[in-house]
């Protein structure tokens, strides 16, 4: 019996058809927009000006306060101007645009393909290379990772849990690097778990993935204390709460944290981010992004420099098919819509699904006949219809006693509902207007 | 870009069912019984079901075209349902007029009273059923008897059902064993050789129909089990108490409306509990009414108004019988 979580979940089909597509560089962009605000967290200061001349990792804008990270430039050239720019959120968000010119990197950086094994940081230097490379985590939230490394007095860490599962439908990006750059990642998990003092790193892949599980059995054999699971192909396997769960039987109570229950996540691209700034001194300003889709002519991976233009990965693979009628950032579950391919991509690029036409449109509405299978996928065990309600007709302290902030917004419920209700539409609705009042209480 | 794409927030896929395809799913796992009734009660059967279903589906367009002026949704196959399991809690010989009045009741006081699909408290299928049995009880208890195919309807020959006979062999004193010669073998009940309601004979037929739907995940075992399991282990400690006052579990299983009210009539979506949990105590419940119903009950029978009692319950389960919430066992 393969592990996974005991409550809930769903099984959308799976559609990886850039599985077997390896990590390609992507041409170099002319021109990028790169986001102050690409974290969870503070925006960060620019600290570049119109007319500087900037190198490849340098560093563009400062962290701007604990939860917040550090930005480096991913392209060597001239800044242009600092601007609002559509990002993938839909609102124009300030970016530092740089005018691509060359490819010079800062010298400081490792750009030779060596693998460097041993570690000579202490776990404080670790951590603090982590902060200074602006490493977030790369699975799609985006929460620092250096704080995610320091751990509160009186906490106490005892494992490590590397998230490999890569539970959204389409998405590959995770998957190649676990092929292409075993070796690398093993090395970023020793060093995460070094700045955590845990023996025990455990890797979770979910079963839809045999070439990379076996692949990392075979690698993992020389890196003591880590180990890889295979876990049931079963969505939101990924969410940090299941893993946790499916992986070491441990419940995060509700409205905790992972360090509650002496555990740690970190995604499989965050700890090769990791080898990189630690081994290499390469701070994060590329990462690997999917671009696929049913009618993509080229389904692929690509390692892009943070603040390229969507549009340049279209293009590389194939160009935007005719059928187009969406475009995600990210997954089918849980992606975001734009309304531009020149958004930028950004350190929670994880993919581009590009959907068509016909698969675009919402179900039609219909009645709920109360058929209970939405109660059944939640796999935090909460009643989406009754939330979905309670939302529409603004009772919020129902919603809070509901548990609508346990809610991850994963969305199963409104995946498999028959009636097609947006459920979870209204329940983001009201988990937002619960939560502002729960700030609104504690002042 | 000149093309027109979609803005929606996640998620942006869907699972392929649907509303309608659930309806129809329960329309073909309700085949099976509907053949069988066929088998055994000929023509009657055809007509009940046709008028039955005809009717509710007429009810429901008019009343939402002419009454609640709202675009009809009838094709969603929810009145289908409801016309087909009304026609199979009625005897085979029942006259057409009452089969649609009962209908009527289904329909306009069991569903569109209350606001149409989704909102009725009640099973309405049972709220027609009910209000027959009540007001025609001469026409609703004579019983046609399965004597195969035949063009014979309101002619048809009748008689009691099992539960009929055992009721009134006790109330005169018999003793069970001498009450079970007179009826047929749990071999004949099993695939459906008695007289009862057209829908409720063949347990065999009606099982079929529940392992379609458990393969098509349209419903979850938790209720018929429940059902089930409360009968079996209840009519079980009476009969092991005193065998020959009280007939053997399988008796009770096999005969009136107890494997149809379970696997149909009590799971309908609308009128069950939304938790696990919540399905267990209404699967007990229902069987627990069931059996004082018919063994302390003045009716024979009492499946219908077991449903319909903790129908009633619903919404009180549903407040008060959460799902278990991932994270909450240290939360307290």
């Amino acid at each position: 019996m393969l592990k996974t979580f005991p409550k809930g979940g769903v099984h959308p089909a799976e559609g990886k058809y850039s599985a077997g597509s390896a990590i390609e560089a992507l041409p170099l962009p002319k021109i990028v927009s790169i986001p102050i605000a690409q974290h969870i967290g503070a925006p960060s200061k620019p600290i570049v000006a119109k007319g500087d001349k900037i190198k490849v990792g340098d560093k563009i804008a400062e962290s701007a306060g604990f939860v917040s990270a550090n930005i480096h430039s991913s392209v060597s050239g001239t800044v242009v101007k600092i601007d609002n720019v559509l990002d993938s959120s839909g609102y124009k968000r300030p970016c530092v645009i740089i005018d691509v010119e060359g490819d010079e990197w800062n010298e400081g950086i490792d750009k030779s393909s060596l693998i460097k094994k041993e570690i000579s940081l202490t776990d404080k230097e670790i951590i603090n290379k982590i902060n200074e490379s602006g490493i977030v985590g790369l699975g799609g939230a985006t929460f620092p990772s250096h704080v995610k490394l320091s751990v509160p007095d009186g906490k106490k860490i005892d494992v490590l849990i590397i998230n490999g599962v890569e539970c959204e439908p389409y998405l590959t990006s995770d998957h190649r690097l676990m092929l292409e750059k075993a070796e690398e990642m093993l090395i970023g998990i020793q060093i995460l778990m070094k700045a955590l003092s845990v023996n025990i790193a455990l890797i979770g892949v979910e079963n839809n993935k045999p070439d990379a599980i076996s692949h990392l059995q075979n690698v993992v054999k020389e890196y003591p204390g880590i180990e890889v699971h295979a876990l049931k192909v079963q969505y939101p396997q990924g969410g940090e709460k299941q893993l946790i769960k499916a992986l070491i039987n441990r419940e995060v109570p509700s409205g905790a944290l992972p360090l509650d229950v002496g555990a740690v996540v970190h995604n499989v691209g965050t700890a090769f981010a990791v080898y990189e700034a630690v081994q290499k001194n390469k701070p994060l300003f590329e990462r690997v992004v999917t671009l696929t889709g049913e009618s993509v002519k080229k389904p692929s991976n690509f390692m892009v420099r943070i603040g390229a233009p969507v549009t340049d990965l279209v293009e590389a693979a194939g160009g935007l098919p005719e059928d187009t009628g969406k475009i995600i950032n990210g997954g089918p579950m849980m992606g975001k819509a734009v309304n531009s391919l020149e958004v930028p991509v950004v350190k929670g690029t994880s993919g581009i699904l590009i959907m068509p036409a016909e698969e675009s449109k919402r179900k039609k509405e219909s009645n709920c006949i109360r058929c209970a299978k939405c109660v059944s996928v939640c796999p935090q065990g909460l009643e989406p219809f009754l939330l979905n309600k309670l939302a529409q007709l603004e009772i919020n302290d129902k919603l809070e006693t509901g548990g609508v902030m346990d809610c991850i917004e994963c969305g199963s419920c409104a995946y498999t509902c028959p009636a097609g209700l947006p459920l979870l539409d209204y329940i983001r609705l009201g988990k937002s207007r619960v939560s502002q009042i729960i700030r609104l209480r504690k002042q | 870009m000149n093309k027109t794409i979609t803005i929606s927030p996640s998620p942006h896929v869907y699972e392929d069912t649907t509303a309608k395809r659930l309806m129809f799913d329960v329309v073909i796992a309700m085949l099976p019984v509907l053949a069988f009734s066929i088998y055994f009660f000929g023509m009657g059967a055809i007509i009940v079901t046709l008028t039955a279903v005809v009717s509710c589906l007429a009810f429901e367009w008019l009343i939402q075209k002419f009454l609640l002026k709202q675009e009809p949704t009838i094709s969603d196959g929810s009145a289908l349902v409801t016309g087909i399991l009304l026609a199979f809690n009625v005897p085979a010989n029942l006259p057409i007029g009452i089969i649609i009045i009962g209908s009527l009741v289904a329909i306009g006081v069991g569903k569109m009273s209350f606001g149409g699909l989704g909102n009725n408290p009640f099973n309405p299928a049972l709220v027609g059923r009910v209000f027959l049995l009540i007001s025609f009880p001469v026409q609703m208890t004579s019983w046609s008897m399965p004597t195969g195919f035949s063009n014979s309807y309101t002619d048809a020959i009748t008689g009691a059902t099992p539960l009929g006979v055992m009721k009134e062999g006790i109330g005169a004193g018999e003793s069970v064993s001498a009450i079970m010669d007179k009826i047929p073998s749990h071999m004949e009940l099993f695939y459906g050789h008695m007289g009862g309601s057209m829908g409720e004979i063949a347990a065999l037929a009606i099982m079929i129909g529940f392992a379609y739907l458990l393969i098509r995940k349209v419903i979850t075992w938790h209720i018929p089990v429940s059902i089930i399991a409360t009968i079996t282990i209840f009519t079980g400690i009476l009969w092991l108490a005193n065998p020959e006052a009280n007939a053997d579990p399988l008796f009770h299983l096999l005969t009136g409306g107890v494997m149809l009210g379970a696997v149909f009539m009590a799971t309908d979506y609308v009128t069950s509990p939304m938790s696990v949990k919540g399905m267990w105590i209404f699967g007990i419940g229902i069987g627990v009414i069931t059996v004082l119903i018919r063994v302390y009950g003045s009716y024979p029978e009492g499946v219908s108004f077991a449903i319909l009692i903790m129908n009633a319950f619903v919404p009180l389960i549903n407040s008060y019988i959460k799902p278990k919430r991932f994270g909450e066992l240290r939360n307290d």
